[in-house]
């Protein structure tokens, strides 16, 4: 990963929806997305495993933290659209439901409806999760007052 | 993302593999030996199942791949699929796909020292079964055997004695037609029957 992101990045919608989907539960992605369309599997859904890499030294040099399960899928929509899905774990149906949905994303007519009716619900339900454990996490948190005034 | 991927792969991946492997194996031992491969895959134009089951199954993304100007229209689901690295320069390819025979001496043919970097060319015919019989003689063969291929152009018996003559270097093919796949290691000599 570039320290930096380039100033112009023309997926980032995309790439937040993706995001989103690749986070989200299955049942509540299924629901959400309601009638599904017909569409084709073009792969998958299927398990494999990716190299997770870090940068763990003082020097930014990539370490290869190790290997993680991830579970991909890619769909073709009758209208032509292809919708890829990588998401963490091996839940098959998540993966293929969140390659749907990217797919119908991509498509101008159903994309406002989709992002308010499932996008934006999922990534407030994300957030709150994110936010609940940060508040527990804040209230233990222990402050090294020496420590800090020594890096100031 | 290009929207010309419209086509699955293999529907049971390592099965189909597996067996499509087992095929060109079989077929490498025994030159001119038929193997039926890919009957349940919809392969896409302008490969036949067989082409497109024996590229499933050999290229991965370390195999620099060649298309003639005939198989191009495949290139995206290649790409896709076998995520393969897709070339121009056919002198540097591993593997080359054609659906009219190139020139032979234009394919990596590797050195003394490392016969194995030669390249394999997959080529599709239109028959395998008709048309011109070939006479085919060599290892795995303990008598010469009959090969009726239709597609191969006038001249090939010729052109391959050329390739057969540099052994241990040469290029190997992969002879495809329909859901049939055949093989001609280059050690194998050949002459119309």
């Amino acid at each position: 990963m570039p320290d930096a992101l380039p100033p112009e990045q023309p997926h980032a919608a995309r790439q937040r929806w993706m995001a989103v989907l690749a986070r989200a539960d299955a049942d509540d992605l299924g629901e959400r997305l309601g009638a599904l369309p017909t569409y084709r599997v073009l792969r998958g859904p299927e398990v494999g495993l990716v190299m997770v890499r870090g940068r763990a030294g003082g020097g930014g040099a990539p370490f290869n933290l190790g290997e993680m399960t991830a579970t991909r899928c890619t769909v073709r929509t009758e209208a032509g659209f292809l919708g890829h899905a990588y998401v963490a774990g091996r839940n098959e149906r998540q993966a293929e439901l969140a390659a749907l949905a990217d797919a119908l994303l991509q498509d101008p007519l159903r994309q406002a409806a989709l992002l308010a009716q499932v996008i934006e619900p999922l990534a407030a339900t994300q957030q709150a999760r994110r936010d609940a454990v940060a508040a527990k996490a804040a209230a233990t948190r222990v402050q090294f007052f020496a420590m800090r005034t020594m890096r100031t | 993302m290009s929207a010309t991927i419209a086509l699955p792969g293999f529907a049971d991946p390592v099965g189909e593999a597996q067996a499509t492997f087992r095929a060109v194996l079989g077929a490498m031992a025994r030159p001119g030996k038929m193997h039926r491969v890919g009957e349940r895959l919809t392969a896409p134009a302008p490969l036949d199942p067989a082409t497109a089951s024996v590229l499933l199954t050999l290229v991965d993304n370390e195999t620099k791949l060649w298309l003639d100007t005939h198989a191009a229209a495949a290139r995206d689901w290649l790409a896709f699929h076998c995520g393969a690295a897709i070339i121009e320069a056919l002198d540097e390819a591993a593997f080359a796909v054609a659906l009219s025979l190139p020139d032979l001496a234009a394919l990596p043919a590797g050195t003394h020292e490392t016969p194995e970097d030669s390249a394999t060319l997959i080529l599709q015919i239109a028959a395998l079964g008709t048309g011109t019989r070939y006479r085919l003689s060599g290892p795995g063969l303990r008598e010469p055997t009959l090969l009726a291929a239709d597609g191969l152009p006038a001249g090939f018996a010729t052109a391959w004695q050329r390739n057969h003559a540099l052994y241990p270097r040469g290029v190997d093919i992969i002879l495809c037609a329909g859901v049939t796949l055949t093989a001609l290691p280059h050690s194998v000599s050949i002459e119309e029957a």
